[in-house]
């Protein structure tokens, strides 16, 4: 034999690359550029493909995959629109830290520059919305730079990574090369942090007597094993818990020590104690805008301890007193370590230490900031939320959203008590994204129960994947909460725009039964209170994909708030609690 | 409760200028990687200077020289140690302990008198001339920022100039080097 004949065409290396990183499933979409990578999946026996009807469902079904299975979101798609149709779920990826690896054809070598037919500078355009990216100009690199992706995409904060080929290397033939035999020489992130460093924090932590743990998604990035971590040091110190809306589930939401989601929409108790605490410890979270309100009133006389493995995140919003550049895993472990090991008695006697700080948090949780007027004629979406949540809580559900209230009242209402439950987009902010990334969530958990908290406006950004969650016989729940409205941007011009509702309310909608079933899915409406277990009820015992039309109170608003501009100790309670939105805040987004 | 974060003193806040250094692969596309950072988070850049110092390791040094508070030159460090083609980052605080050179080819556009008074502003500075002509003459400057800063601004006076400058390069003094992740010289 010839020595070519141990040699791979470009689109075999790509796929034994992939088995090497265990890949079961890619969500892509076919076209010129990827031909020959679609010969290779009809004949491929160990991954399955799932065809969305829009490359950016690929996007977020890969990210919804990630989020809830805790391995790498895999997209697969065309050059050119294909490759521009992907550039939200990058953003989105990028902003939320999740691991997705998308691969993308280009036109052959030789056209590249020439304005091709479908041709696009991909590696230009996902340059800032990527962790890294490649064009792949030569075969024998091809294996080399998928393994190099795979470890991009996992290591240090996770994110996305694209890698391009242009179609003529997917033919020609080349060497493999294992990913054993792969050496990353610059990217390398510490996990583990100094142990001086570790103690300072101990420190801090014996000293304080009004602590509060503010945590984010990157304990859920750290894996399972993190957030249980998290949970015992959680109660060996008897410290109070807040969570930003990507760190939910990690501690359980229905504990006591929780004390809800802190930020814009966060709880009176959450954000009263981030204010007035005297040691904040930031795990895994980063200081961004929803969450500190204004920066220069935010949490005035506390020391503040970050842990983070991305240094860049560290001191760039709020300066912090000490900087724990490390996994969150590693460093909740080391932490707990010292504690036991060296300070047994303060385990012991801490629940006394701090109990003044408990009855304070109690006086700001008498306030029940989420409590909402009840209403027997319509369906409150707070009530239909909260229902959502009695009727399937005991059987290990997973949740995804759209953006707008409902993904705030989803947040406030839903309670999460383990990690990977929850998938909704944060740092983008994605209308569109809950669909497909509940298609992913089903795709990586069969036999579980994944509901999609929409708003009818943003379920039509991506509804085309109801024929995605029909062919693959995904049976995703759709649950909108139809107040008619873009009920977010109806607010914030309800209070920061003198009530002009430009362009909010959507004049034409479709029949969201009917469009169900034009898809081949089952349709169900609920119209007030009284029969909504009931139809609940019937979406969870369906086995196919079901629209569920929930109409509800059309100009609700979402409390409490913390206007933008404002402190975390100006919140925003209810209806009647407007005063002083300022000038300066209408300016922020 | 001791003091803050907040109470460190303002000093942090004063804007100052400084020379950011970054070790890469010399690969497509880093460039663009580090100046769409750059641009993209609002940063500053005064200078670029580019060029593959290492041809066995496919090395470059980026040279760029830009200005902020303290804070915001560290978020930059760390920004650009997170791009995957950096090896090691480095910053320069403008002060004694750091070498500072820019080249600057001056070619300067005139006759008689005005010919003669400029070239001898360049003997005055010991440039050394690459060019000559009746007409005109080629220069190069070299010296910190500063000095080629005003050497321009005085020959500019004379006559007609066209200027291509390098942007700053930097290099600590004595004989510390930064080293790559295997512990070689960068
Ligand atoms: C792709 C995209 N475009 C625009 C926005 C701005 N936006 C945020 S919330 C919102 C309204 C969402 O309406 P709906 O889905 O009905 O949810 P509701 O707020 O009514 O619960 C809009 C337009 C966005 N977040 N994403
Ligand atoms: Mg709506």
């Amino acid at each position: 034999m010839g020595e070519n004949d141990y040699q791979l065409t470009g689109a075999e290396i790509v796929f034994k690359a992939l088995h090497e990183h265990d890949v079961e499933y890619i969500f892509g979409y076919p076209g010129g550029a990827v031909l020959p990578l679609y010969d290779q999946i009809s004949k491929e026996k160990k991954i399955k493909h799932i065809l969305v009807r829009h490359e950016q469902g690929a996007g977020h079904a890969a990210e919804g995959y990630a989020r809830s299975s805790g391995k790498t979101g895999i997209a697969l798609v065309t050059s050119g629109p294909g490759a521009t149709n992907m550039v939200t779920a990058l953003t989105d990826a990028l902003m939320d830290s999740i691991p997705l690896v998308c691969i993308t054809g280009q036109v052959p070598t030789h056209l590249i520059g020439t304005d091709a037919f479908q041709e696009c500078d991909t590696t230009g355009i996902t340059r800032p919305c990527t962790k890294h990216n490649w064009l792949v100009k030569d075969v024998n690199q091809l294996a080399e730079t998928i393994h190099k992706a795979f470890h991009v995409a996992n290591s240090g904060r996770p994110g996305p990574v694209l890698v391009d080929i242009p179609k003529d290397v997917q033919f020609q033939k080349g060497i493999y090369k294992s990913s054993k035999d792969v050496v990353v020489e610059t990217y390398k992130p510490k996990v583990k942090a100094e142990l001086s460093d570790i103690e300072k924090a101990i420190e801090l932590i014996i000293k304080s007597k009004k602590p509060i743990i503010y945590s984010g998604g990157g304990v859920i990035n750290a894996g399972v094993k993190a957030s249980d971590t998290l949970t015992e040091f959680i109660r060996i110190t008897n410290f109070p818990i807040t969570s930003t809306l990507q760190g939910l589930g990690a501690f359980p939401g229905s504990d006591p020590q929780f004390l809800g989601m802190l930020g814009m929409h966060g709880t009176y108790e959450a954000n009263n104690a981030m204010h007035e605490c005297d040691l904040m410890i930031n795990i895994g979270a980063r200081f961004d805008d929803r969450i500190t309100g204004r920066v220069d009133a935010f949490s005035p006389s506390s020391k503040k301890i970050h842990i983070d493995i991305d240094p860049s995140s560290i001191n760039k919003i709020v300066k912090v007193d000490l900087a724990i550049v490390g996994d969150c895993l590693s460093v909740l472990s080391d932490m707990l370590t010292t504690l036991k090991n060296k300070h047994s008695d303060f385990c012991n006697s801490n629940k006394e230490n701090i109990s003044g700080w408990w009855k304070q948090i109690n006086k700001w949780r008498d306030k029940k900031s989420l409590s909402y007027k009840k209403d027997d004629k319509l369906i409150m979406p707070q009530y239909a939320v909260e229902r959502l949540y009695e009727i399937t809580k005991n059987q290990d559900s997973y949740i995804t959203t759209e953006v707008g209230q409902h993904q705030m009242w989803a947040a406030q209402f839903y309670k999460f008590n383990k990690p990977n439950r929850w998938m909704t987009s944060g740092g983008l902010g994605t209308m569109g994204f809950g669909l497909p990334a509940a298609i992913g969530t089903q795709v990586a958990n069969p036999g579980k129960l994944v509901v999609d908290i929409a708003g009818e406006a943003s379920i039509l950004m991506n509804i085309q994947e109801m024929s995605t969650a029909v062919q693959y016989k995904l049976p995703v729940k759709i649950f909108i909460l139809n107040n008619q409205w873009m009920g977010m941007v109806r607010q914030w011009q309800e209070l920061l725009h003198g009530k002009n509702y430009s362009e909010s309310y959507t004049e034409a909608l479709p029949d969201f039964v009917k469009l169900a079933e034009a898809y081949g899915a089952v349709g169900i409406r609920a119209t007030n209170p009284k029969e909504l277990d009931d139809k609940i009820l019937e979406m969870v015992d369906i086995d196919r994909p079901v629209i569920f039309d929930c109409l509800v109170k059309k100009d609700e608003n979402c409390f409490p708030m913390i206007p933008s501009g404002k402190a975390h100790n100006e919140m925003i309670l209810g209806p009647e609690d407007k005063e002083g939105i300022t000038e300066e805040g209408k300016v922020l987004v | 409760m001791s003091k803050s974060a907040y109470e460190i003193d303002s000093n942090i806040d004063k804007i100052e200028r400084y020379v950011i250094v970054a070790w890469v692969d010399n690969e497509a596309g880093v460039l663009a990687r580090l100046s769409g950072l750059f641009s993209g988070r609002g940063y500053n850049i005064e200078s670029l200077a580019v060029a593959q110092v290492d041809e066995e390791r496919k090395i470059s040094r980026i040279t760029i020289a830009t200005y902020g508070t303290e804070g915001v030159i560290k978020q930059i460090q760390a920004q650009v140690l997170k791009l995957v083609p950096v090896h090691k980052v480095n910053i320069y605080p403008i002060n004694e302990k750091t070498i500072f050179r820019e080249l600057a080819l001056v070619k300067f556009l005139g006759t008689g008198d005005v010919l003669n008074k400029a070239e001898q502003l360049c003997v005055d500075n010991n440039f050394e001339f690459l060019d000559k002509t009746p007409k005109s003459f080629i220069v190069q400057a070299l010296g910190r920022r500063t000095e080629v800063d005003e050497f321009i601004k005085k020959i500019k006076a004379l006559g007609e100039v066209s200027i291509s400058r390098t942007g700053a390069l930097a290099m600590n003094k004595g004989a510390e080097t930064v080293k790559d992740n295997k512990g070689k010289v960068l």
